[in-house]
């Protein structure tokens, strides 16, 4: 199921403010993909541009082309709403639903569009996106009890088992390990390891050693002052990225002897 | 702003495929936000045109003979006069309130003390009319015989003193119970976000509490204080119950606070009328209402300005 | 004002610290100068004539002085000040406390004479002496209480629905401002609004319960609008974003994500509405007017409500005086009960109504 995403040219604005400018990239299936730079760079409003997340704010809007399946999402006919179902998303900080349990928490995106689902169906979706998180055998006998209750790790392993249970082609990740504690991260990391047979994944993360264990691709973001649009300064493979990068900026951000 | 380069298309929206549930949705939502400022023009509208025909009728057929202004006048003054005792009495009682609750209270019991003055918000007003009515008037005769012996060279004082006690004094001090957790409340709301900073400041430089309150509590909540009392100048223009159950009332207009010929108010006086006024009776009250809603929209149009301008600056911080 | 704590050597410190000790009353002489007060001020008032009153004024003045002068002259000026401001506020806070208790005691006192089952049970239907009740006014309070409430929650719902997640630019400005403006209409001029919209639409003589509904609406619709704002304001946007994330379209999300994890608040805010105009007297005075017997129709002719059969039978006794004022207190005493209860009522909501956090 999982797919390519091409974006060309693209421009993101909020209101008359350019904050990303000019990307091309091609996102390859069934991989990780990393964004990396320096905080307010653009990476994190790049990613939601992606699955169009960026235009709910106000004012927030989009030029340029992003891609999937031959299909460009911004195109005049495309409903936005149908681009999140195919493109689901990860936050940085952990937001189980606090009014519903863990097991209605996994099913929300079904039962919030009021899917009709037969009992066994969705029991058996709720153990499997469960297990498909490595949270099923930790969560298995309270799956009644309030989401909000779970640690941090565990809470951020039920949105990814929330998200992967409307069956998306491509999974997006926006720094889903920085309000969580190392074994934390650990899981996540071993989690995402799994999870890349299935879906295409682009995570967008502050911490390089991060991006290099995990990811096939990475791509380098960086601006040249304050105020100016971020820019997709270099995308390659993650070896060459942390061996032998194209871009001085980009070997410069990497060893630390960033600005 | 430093935008690097303008947009190559206008920053026109996106055009965006909307669902037919958002749509109606948000349809309903935005419907409903118009209908509110429709029904505030409506009452504006209806009142005007209700009122129409005493503002144009000759003034022989106005109630009293004189015309519509000097029907309306001594009601005006009645109205201000109440409302402004309210407001003298009510605003530094309310200040010592707020101030007791947020700063002086064992933390403890503050918030139940809160809650207890908040209370006094919640009883009808037709309540506050008995008790007014049965209590606080009789209670008062003695005081207003006392001012009428003492302070009769005062204008305000200067009697004879009714022996009943319903007089406009004794409705300032329902009013003035009655609009005191108004500007108790919004007091209390500014005063307790006084930054910590600015207190703490205060502190460390070996101020007392009252000290600290002078340097970094007032000077914040003043404008506070202001809309708040505004907000309570507008509930006492415009109560009418406790003012048409106390009242006596139908004198000419007078600032004597103790007779027993007091002005009524344009409230109390259109509540006491108009189940029994017919034809052009109607409409003269109903241009009396337009007048206190005027009155009332203008203190209270002001109070919103003074309380947003300062959200403006508080913002900034 | 720092010199003051820092110059002088330790005069009157027993030991040298790095922290002066002052000269200092003992913690409970300020209530003890305060306690003295009073008792003088008790003297004075039997000197003059004995009085609660006069005993409690005296008192508190004689003992803020006291207090001030005591202070004064063992730690200084400015803890004299800081003392009677300290007196002065709960002063302030003891006179507000004075009408509470005195009203609250007089409704009781006087309201529970006729506080019985006939009270509940009989309307004042043929009767013009002794006897007789509130049960008209009671239901025609809860009716129309009802259809204030029935048509005011949607119209404030929706608009603060409006204000939250939808609105942008003018139109949400003028909103909020003319909102703000809307609560401060006097309860008198939305019942002239209501009775010149239906005079206008159904004729001079037209009076139904709906007219008194539709007065407490224009009271009631601000209300509910700022108290609804306030709450879903309070919605973490994670939460809508979350759900957006998952290809939920908007409306869905706000039915199903904010109005959810919302519900306490919007509970708490609507019953405290409803409490705010269940006492209302005089829009419903000029529109539904009184009658002696029970209409349970809202849609036709004059209604009974509660306010407005205790202001009737407090200003216009009959020929059994005392009968009239008992049941005016007691239906005063009744509405204090019926506010005090949609109090509680709104308290109970937010506590069990409140999402669920616990592990």
């Amino acid at each position: 199921m999982a797919k390519r995403i091409e974006v060309s040219d693209l421009n993101i604005y909020y209101g008359n403010f350019l904050a990303v400018e000019g990307v091309n990239v091609s996102i390859e299936p069934r991989s990780i993909t990393a964004l990396i730079g320096p905080s307010g760079c653009g990476k994190s409003t790049f990613l939601r541009s992606l699955n169009r997340m960026h235009e709910v704010l106000p004012g927030a809007r989009v030029e340029g082309k992003v891609v999937m399946d031959g299909q460009d999402l911004y195109g005049s006919d495309v409903d936005p709403v149908d681009v999140r179902r195919q493109i689901g998303m990860v936050f940085q900080r952990p937001n189980p639903f606090p009014t519903m349990s863990i097991y209605d928490n996994v099913i929300a995106g079904n039962r919030l569009n009021s899917k009709r689902m037969k009992k066994s169906e969705t029991d058996e979706l709720v153990e499997r996106s469960l297990r498909g998180a490595n949270l099923w055998n930790e969560v298995k006998d309270r799956l009644d009890r309030p989401g909000s209750g779970l640690s941090g790790g565990q809470q951020q392993r039920l949105c990814i088992a929330r998200a992967i249970a409307v069956e998306p082609d491509v999974l997006l990740m926006d720094e889903p390990c920085s309000a969580l504690d190392p074994i934390s991260t650990l899981a996540i990391e071993d989690l995402m390891a799994e999870l890349k047979e299935r879906f295409t994944i682009v995570i967008v993360t502050h911490n390089m050693q991060q991006a290099a264990r995990v990811s096939e691709q990475t791509g380098f973001f960086n601006l040249n002052g304050v105020g100016q649009p971020g820019r997709l300064i270099e995308f390659n493979p993650t070896e060459k990225i942390f061996s032998n990068p194209d871009q001085k900026a980009t070997e410069d951000y990497i060893s630390g002897r960033f600005g | 702003m430093t935008a690097t380069k303008a947009p190559t298309e206008p920053p026109s929206q996106q055009r965006v495929v909307r669902r037919p549930g958002d749509r109606v949705f948000a349809g309903a939502a935005r419907g409903s936000g118009i209908f509110i400022l429709l029904v505030l023009a409506g009452v504006a509208a209806f009142l005007i045109s209700e009122a129409l025909p005493a503002l144009t009728a000759s003034s022989e057929e106005i109630p009293g003979g004189e015309g519509l202004g000097s029907y309306v006048w001594p009601l005006i003054v009645g109205t201000l006069l109440g409302a402004v005792i309210a407001l003298v009495v009510a605003t530094p009682l309310a200040v010592g309130i707020a101030l007791y609750i947020t700063y002086y209270a064992p933390r403890r019991i503050a918030a139940a003390m809160g809650y207890v003055i908040d209370l006094l918000a919640a009883i009808p007003s037709v309540v506050y009319g008995f008790w007014g009515l049965a209590v606080l008037a009789p209670k008062l005769v003695p005081f207003h015989q006392w001012t009428a012996d003492n302070l009769s060279w005062i204008p305000l004082f200067a009697g004879p003193a009714s022996a009943s006690g319903r007089t406009m004094l004794t409705v300032g001090l329902v009013l003035a119970v009655m609009i005191l957790p108004i500007i108790s409340a919004i007091a209390r709301e500014v005063f307790s976000q006084a930054p910590a900073l600015h207190r703490e400041a205060a502190l460390a430089l070996g101020a007392t509490r009252w000290e600290m309150i002078k340097m970094a509590v007032l000077p914040y909540g003043k404008s506070g204080v202001i809309a708040g009392a505004m907000l309570g100048l507008g509930r006492a223009l415009g109560e009418t119950m406790a003012v048409a159950i106390i009242l006596s009332g139908g004198g000419a207009a007078t600032i004597n606070l103790i007779t027993s010929s007091n002005p009524s108010t344009i409230a109390s006086n259109i509540a006491l009328r108009f189940p029994e006024a017919t034809g052009l009776g109607v409409n003269t009250l109903i241009a009396s209402g337009l007048v206190l809603f005027v009155i009332t929209l203008a203190v209270n149009m002001l109070a919103r300005w003074v309380v947003n301008r300062r959200a403006d600056f508080s913002g900034a911080n | 004002m720092s010199t003051d704590t820092q110059s002088a050597p330790q005069l009157s410190a027993p030991q040298p610290g790095p922290v002066r000790v002052e000269r200092r009353l003992p913690r409970f002489a300020p209530l003890g100068l305060f306690v003295l007060g009073i008792v003088l001020g008790a003297a004075l008032s039997a000197a003059t004539g004995f009085s609660v009153t006069s005993t409690v004024v005296y008192g508190v003045v004689l003992g803020t002085l006291l207090v001030y002068v005591g202070t004064r002259a063992v730690e200084g000026r400015r803890k004299a000040t800081d003392r009677l401001v300290t007196c002065l506020v709960t002063t302030a806070f003891g006179i507000a406390m004075i009408p509470l208790i005195s009203l609250v005691y007089t409704v009781l006192d006087k309201g529970l004479a006729r506080f019985d089952g006939d009270f509940f049970g009989m309307s004042m239907f043929r009767i013009v002496g002794e006897g007789g009740g509130a049960y008209h006014a009671i239901l025609g309070t809860l009716i129309i209480t009802l259809v204030a409430t029935i048509i005011s929650v949607p119209i404030g719902l929706f608009t603060a629905i409006y204000l939250v997640e939808y609105g942008t630019g003018r139109l949400k400005k003028a909103i909020t401002f003319f909102v703000d403006v809307m609560t401060g209409i006097p309860s008198i001029v939305a019942g002239l609004f209501a009775f010149a919209l239906f005079t206008l639409l159904f004729g001079n003589d037209f009076r139904a319960g709906i007219m008194g509904a539709v007065a407490l609406s224009v009271l009631m619709i601000p209300v509910v609008v700022r108290s609804c704002e306030e709450v879903l304001k309070l919605v973490p946007n994670e939460l809508r974003e979350a759900s957006y994330a998952l290809g939920v379209p908007k409306w869905r999300t706000v039915v199903k994500v904010v109005l959810p994890t919302a519900i306490a608040g919007l509970g708490t805010g609507i019953t405290l509405s409803v409490a705010r105009v269940v006492g209302e007297t005089a829009p419903l005075l000029i529109t539904v007017g009184l009658i002696t017997g029970t209409n349970l129709n809202p849609f036709d002719g004059r209604m009974a409500t509660l306010p407005v059969f205790a202001f009737y039978q407090l200003t216009q006794p009959g020929t059994a005086t005392q009968a009239f004022l008992d049941r005016a207190w007691t239906a005063a005493l009744v509405l204090i009960i019926f506010v005090m209860a949609l109090n509680i009522l709104a308290r109970l909501i937010s506590r069990f109504f409140a999402p669920k956090t616990g592990r």
